[in-house]
């Protein structure tokens, strides 16, 4: 069973929730891995405190160019849609942090003078937390693409047993790269004006996608019953409401799992996964 | 400038309504454009909508498909697979999945029948608004849509010429989350990044890594820490973290239900409060515009 974690707006608690469950689940000898596909700011590891056991460096294939074959014909700069080969007449230039690793332009080389070596744009590591297996993946500072480090996370994911996916916040493709394959999202929001609104368009981008989800509410308390009324209004099921709690804000600062210290959090996460799993068997 | 934080939530917007409620002569853009909230606030007038195409995305026309499968062997994204319509020839036709595909054309190159089309599609669009404090460049991109960070440059750039125009002094950005692609289309060309930190673990981390981003790119950057009390003693670490570093600390706000409260009446916390909250944040303005003009 393959569950994303995924928000529209950033900051709602899909790492509290996803680390929690992977905790509570693991307790009761559930097989369980956690993998994190928010590759720009990877937080997963800060809760569980893997021991990482293996390291691999996530690489894109760019193009060499042998200068003594290369006519200056042109056909790979006109090919490359993402403009990170050019040809001035007198050189080839390669631009690799936007080279998008399609291997077309060696494709369409006449000469066979392009090679293609890998570039690393990051990492994916790899370990255990307790019973817990553990996978990061982790984009590399200044590199622009984090979609081929999700790819890579998610190539490990395992062949059963309960995956636990912590999405990237937003809507565009390092979102619908995570979600896409899973057997159920959820989307967790806040219930404020910026909440409700993120929501709306994380809903409309899980729809496109075509994976069944659910709604998780965190922090509910004074900001308004807008996402409950959203939900309602849109079929989608609610699975858990978390109250606004200035304790369980604390726990998460120091990098503490609220299902240990917190008094009936851990019971939350059971009646989630009690919800998950007849919305998947569903 | 641009405000960003690495994690998510911190308050970039938040922070964001409130300078456009405190400086003078600026122009705001909204970069965050996957998850756009700024409009929220600044209930904007639109004086001009333009659509943005991304990328090219490849489409097999069933009829031409004679079935061989080289499309799907040349894809490196995982883009093609063996489930389109029949076309009288054969049973089942190749089809392109245009949410993987990345727009490259190595199909088109190696389809012995010429079936693929190559075509750029709508995957957003983008505004030019006046609101209560002044001029708004903003987008949105439509969701699963492709190439945000060529957005944010259109959203930059506009804003940029909108403020060359109107001779304004500030170009006021609210950024994304995280690290890649919109991220650094925001900062081009930036004198300041303004990064958002919680006191929290996972801020303190996330605040690292935006730091080594705008090292990388040799962005001056400033911090300020969002609802500080919750831990003060991160909050103290991550202090002494930047100052080592040569980051300028532009001061602390607290958690506050202020917060919600100003969001939930569509306005930025100073214009409804006076509190401690909203003191903080006007310190946090002064500190900032004096850092701004250090730069300058």
């Amino acid at each position: 069973m393959r569950i994303v974690f995924a928000s529209g707006k950033g900051g709602t608690g899909k790492t509290i929730l996803a680390t929690n469950l992977a905790s509570v689940l693991a307790d009761q000898d559930h097989s369980v891995t956690y993998l994190d596909c928010d590759v720009e700011a990877p937080n997963g590891h800060i809760f569980l405190k893997p021991v990482i056991t293996s390291r691999e460096a996530v690489t894109i294939p760019v193009p060499e160019v042998d200068e003594a074959r290369c006519t200056r014909c042109g056909r790979c700069g006109e090919f490359c849609q993402s403009h990170a080969i050019v040809c001035l007449g007198s050189a080839v230039l390669t631009f690799p942090e936007l080279c998008c690793g399609c291997g077309g332009c060696a494709l369409v080389c006449p000469e066979k003078a392009i090679r293609e070596i890998p570039r690393a744009i990051g990492e994916v590591a790899r370990g255990a937390s307790g019973p817990i297996q553990f996978v990061e993946g982790r984009l590399q500072i200044g590199q622009p693409m984090s979609p081929p480090i999700i790819r890579a996370v998610k190539r490990h994911l395992p062949r059963a047993g309960i995956a636990i996916l912590d999405a990237p916040p937003g809507t565009s493709c390092p979102m619908i790269e995570t979600v896409r394959g899973a057997d159920f999202v959820l989307l967790v929001a806040e219930p404020t004006v910026f909440g409700l609104h993120d929501l709306t368009l994380a809903v409309d981008a899980i729809r496109k996608v075509g994976v069944p989800h659910g709604v998780a509410i965190n922090r509910v308390g004074p900001g308004g019953d807008g996402v409950q009324r959203y939900c309602a209004q849109s079929n989608i099921p609610i699975l858990l409401q978390i109250p606004e709690d200035r304790r369980i804000a604390e726990i998460y600062s120091r990098g503490e799992l609220a299902a240990r210290s917190f008094p009936g959090f851990d019971r939350w996460m059971n009646d989630l996964f009690g919800r998950l799993r007849s919305a998947v068997r569903s | 400038m641009v405000v960003l934080s690495g994690k998510g939530g911190t308050g970039k917007t938040s922070l964001v309504t409130a300078f456009a409620a405190l400086a003078d002569r600026k122009v705001l853009a909204d970069c965050d454009v996957d998850a756009a909230d700024l409009h929220l606030i600044l209930t904007p007038r639109t004086l001009q909508v333009q659509e943005f195409q991304g990328r090219r995305r490849a489409h097999i026309v069933a009829d031409r498909c004679a079935g061989c499968g080289a499309c799907a062997e040349h894809c490196r994204f995982g883009a093609i697979a063996f489930d389109g319509p029949g076309n009288g020839a054969i049973a089942k036709t190749y089809r392109v999945d245009p949410l993987a595909c990345e727009g490259c054309g190595v199909c088109l190159h190696v389809c012995p029948t010429q079936a693929l089309e190559f075509s750029l599609g709508r995957d957003g669009e983008w505004y030019i608004s006046e609101t209560r404090h002044g001029p708004l460049v903003h987008a949105r991109l439509d969701p699963g849509g492709e190439n945000s960070g060529k957005l944010v440059t259109l959203v930059r750039e506009g804003a940029r010429a909108v403020a060359k125009e109107r001779d304004l002094d500030l170009l006021l950005v609210d950024g994304s989350p995280g690290i890649g692609c919109p991220v650094i289309a925001s900062v081009a060309g930036t004198d300041l990044v303004l990064g958002v930190a919680e006191p929290t673990l996972s801020g303190q981390h996330d605040l690292e890594r935006l730091a080594a981003l705008t090292a990388h790119f040799r962005i001056p950057m400033a911090v300020c820490i969002n609802k500080a009390d919750l831990n003060p003693d991160v909050a103290s670490a991550i202090e002494r973290w930047c100052q080592a570093r040569g980051i300028r600390i532009v001061g602390r706000i607290p958690y506050d239900p202020v917060f919600t409260h100003a969001q939930g009446q569509r306005k930025s916390v100073v214009e409804i409060a006076d509190g401690p909250a909203a003191k903080a944040l006007r310190g946090v303005w002064q500190e900032t515009r004096a850092t701004l003009e250090a730069i300058r």
